[in-house]
């Protein structure tokens, strides 16, 4: 057992040099929350002034103060963020955990090609099949409102869930399922009953991840078709604000951080089980 | 008999709401997509069938120059991913103490909403007070300020800079993971024969990462591809269309110009590129399932 501690001890330079390593590699990773964060806290005169400076001086909270101000929308773009997800989440829970049960369960004919037709849904972005989309949604009516964002980003989001959700419930032995079946439970019943219960760890880092997906990558639907102020997700909000021409940058930054923080809490709050859903597809049995 | 096909019937009920669902969100929709490319559908209110007219509009000089153009850019963006995403599985994998923070720590730009990161680097970028121009000139290495996202050949750069930062974090895990699926006794074999640590990991680590790179590389191949916010917001595809994708590209010509049919013609140009690279993703991993049974 002494072994595996002996092959990973690391002479001092190795040390230094896999330190050197980690701090470049998040350096990287991280310097735009730190400059973001620092040009958040710089007061508007310091931040247009040259030369540059890293520091702030006389840094303050105040951009988080007025910027409730200057972006009037602000609570409303984080709510809408939240709605959509949540939303979204919901739909793609009902679509995929029956979708997923079939696709681990059941051997039929087509049911390959079935599962890579899925897959391949995530082949195409939602900015392809945008115009399409874009009639679709007239048509519908809904163009302008929260479902024009919430139906286009369910489809994209199904693929993925349908994967991890899939691998998870593989790992339920079978024997449950035909215990119960012998002893004269439906399908329904044995799924709801017997299924659903095991498989809601499972479930639940699926429905991790659709949340997250989903509140990180509202814009494109967004931003086409709704143009409705009072309907728009937070990084659509934000990038009207963006695109003007005075922009007040410590503002936007604040306002950012406080957009972030959920996601971020949510990481720190989640992250074994993110990792160990992004791994659960990853590797190879 | 009978209890065969009732299980049949029961996964196709299972089934039937995703089913319909994608058919009516996605398949329809790229169906669609084909027949628009030969009218000339627009705002008005009549569509004419117009053949191939869209398609012979779109061949020239200038349409080349996006594909070419599309092309370098993605290779790049997802080469430079792969680099640094094994480097920093690699640093990652390494068992010293503060690993669990560190890996917690890549994962923010995967995480938070994309727009919202790329906002961040726009004002990285600005040349008069952003922190690449001014740090840069603060040691002296250029002199005046670097406006990154006004010229053209550095916009092009900046954007792919960002590509990457936002793509690293789902490389690192995935390769780390993969990496710690590499069984131990290797190692330590390999170790007992007085390997050391870089022989080591030139010849098993590598080698047996192979396959998730090769997977890897083609889901941010087909991300990348369709890359859509980052160069969207930093740039909107300028200056003087230097960034401009095909994406970028469809997305100006259908919705900017509304001039939808056209749109189609591109995207379903794009659809084809993505489809060849899904075959040849296939093709490959078939062959590497085939070679490891052997």
């Amino acid at each position: 057992m002494s072994q595996p501690a002996m092959i990973n001890r690391y002479r001092w330079y190795e040390l230094v040099a896999i330190y050197c390593g980690i701090f470049v590699f998040l350096a990287f990773i991280l310097a735009p929350f730190v400059e973001g964060f620092l040009v958040s806290l710089k007061p508007l005169g310091l931040l247009f002034s040259s030369p540059y400076k890293f520091w702030p001086q006389n840094g303050s909270f105040a951009a988080y103060k007025s910027m409730w101000v200057s972006v009037p929308g602000f609570a409303r773009y984080i709510f809408n963020s939240f709605f959509i997800s949540s939303i979204v989440t919901a739909i793609v829970l009902v679509l995929v955990v029956p979708a997923a049960y079939a696709f681990a369960r059941f051997k039929f004919r087509g049911s390959g090609a079935l599962l890579a037709a899925f897959l391949a849904v995530n082949m195409f972005s939602g900015a392809v099949l945008l115009i399409p989309l874009f009639r679709l949604m007239r048509s519908l009516g809904v163009l302008n409102t929260y479902f024009a964002m919430i139906v286009p980003g369910v489809a994209f989001l199904i693929p993925s869930a349908i994967w991890l959700l899939r691998t998870y419930m593989m790992r339920i032995p079978r024997e449950l399922d035909e215990a119960a079946f012998v002893d004269g439970a439906s399908h329904f019943y044995t799924l709801r009953r017997v299924i659903l219960p095991i498989a809601m760890p499972g479930i639940t880092v699926v429905a991790i991840t659709t949340f997250i997906g989903s509140y990180a990558q509202q814009f494109i639907f967004a931003l086409t078709f709704n143009s409705k102020t009072e309907y728009m997700p937070l990084p659509v909000g934000l990038f009207a604000y963006f695109g003007r021409q005075e922009v007040i940058w410590n503002e936007l930054m604040a306002a950012s951080f406080v957009g972030i923080a959920p996601a971020v809490i949510l990481i720190f709050l989640m992250q074994r089980y993110l990792v160990a859903g992004l791994t659960a597809g990853a590797v190879k049995q | 008999m009978s209890v065969q096909r009732s299980t049949v019937i029961f996964a196709w009920i299972l089934l039937l709401p995703a089913l319909l669902y994608v058919t009516v969100i996605v398949a329809y929709p790229l169906v669609d997509t084909f027949i628009l490319s030969f009218t000339d559908a627009s705002l008005k209110k009549t569509t004419n069938w117009v053949g191939w007219a869209n398609y012979d509009k779109i061949f020239n000089e200038t349409f080349a120059e996006v594909i070419f153009r599309t092309f370098v850019w993605t290779f790049f963006s997802v080469s430079i991913k792969m680099i640094i995403g094994v480097f920093g599985a690699t640093m990652l994998n390494a068992a010293v103490p503060g690993r669990a923070l560190f890996r917690v720590l890549t994962m923010p730009p995967w995480i938070v909403p994309m727009a919202i990161g790329i906002f961040m680097w726009g004002w990285m970028y600005n040349g008069q007070f952003g922190m690449i121009s001014g740090m840069l000139q603060n040691w002296g290495i250029v002199d005046g300020p670097v406006a990154f996202l006004a010229r053209g050949e550095t916009a092009f750069w900046a954007t792919i800079i960002t590509d990457v930062w936002i793509g690293v974090p789902l490389v690192t895990l995935y390769m780390l993971a993969a990496m710690q699926a590499i069984p131990q006794d290797l190692y330590e074999a390999a170790w007992t024969d007085g390997a050391g640590r870089f022989y080591r990991f030139r010849r098993i680590t590598l080698p047996l990462l192979v396959p998730s790179l090769i997977t890897m590389s083609m889901l941010s191949l087909i991300a990348t591809f369709n890359s859509f916010d980052i160069i969207w917001i930093l740039t909107q595809g300028g200056p003087n269309g230097e960034t401009t994708t095909m994406i970028i590209d469809t997305y100006r010509t259908a919705i900017g110009s509304k001039k939808y049919g056209e749109g189609a013609a591109r995207a379903v140009l794009i659809c084809i590129f993505l489809s060849i690279f899904c075959l040849a993703y296939f093709r490959v991993t078939s062959r590497l399932a085939s070679g490891e049974s052997r």
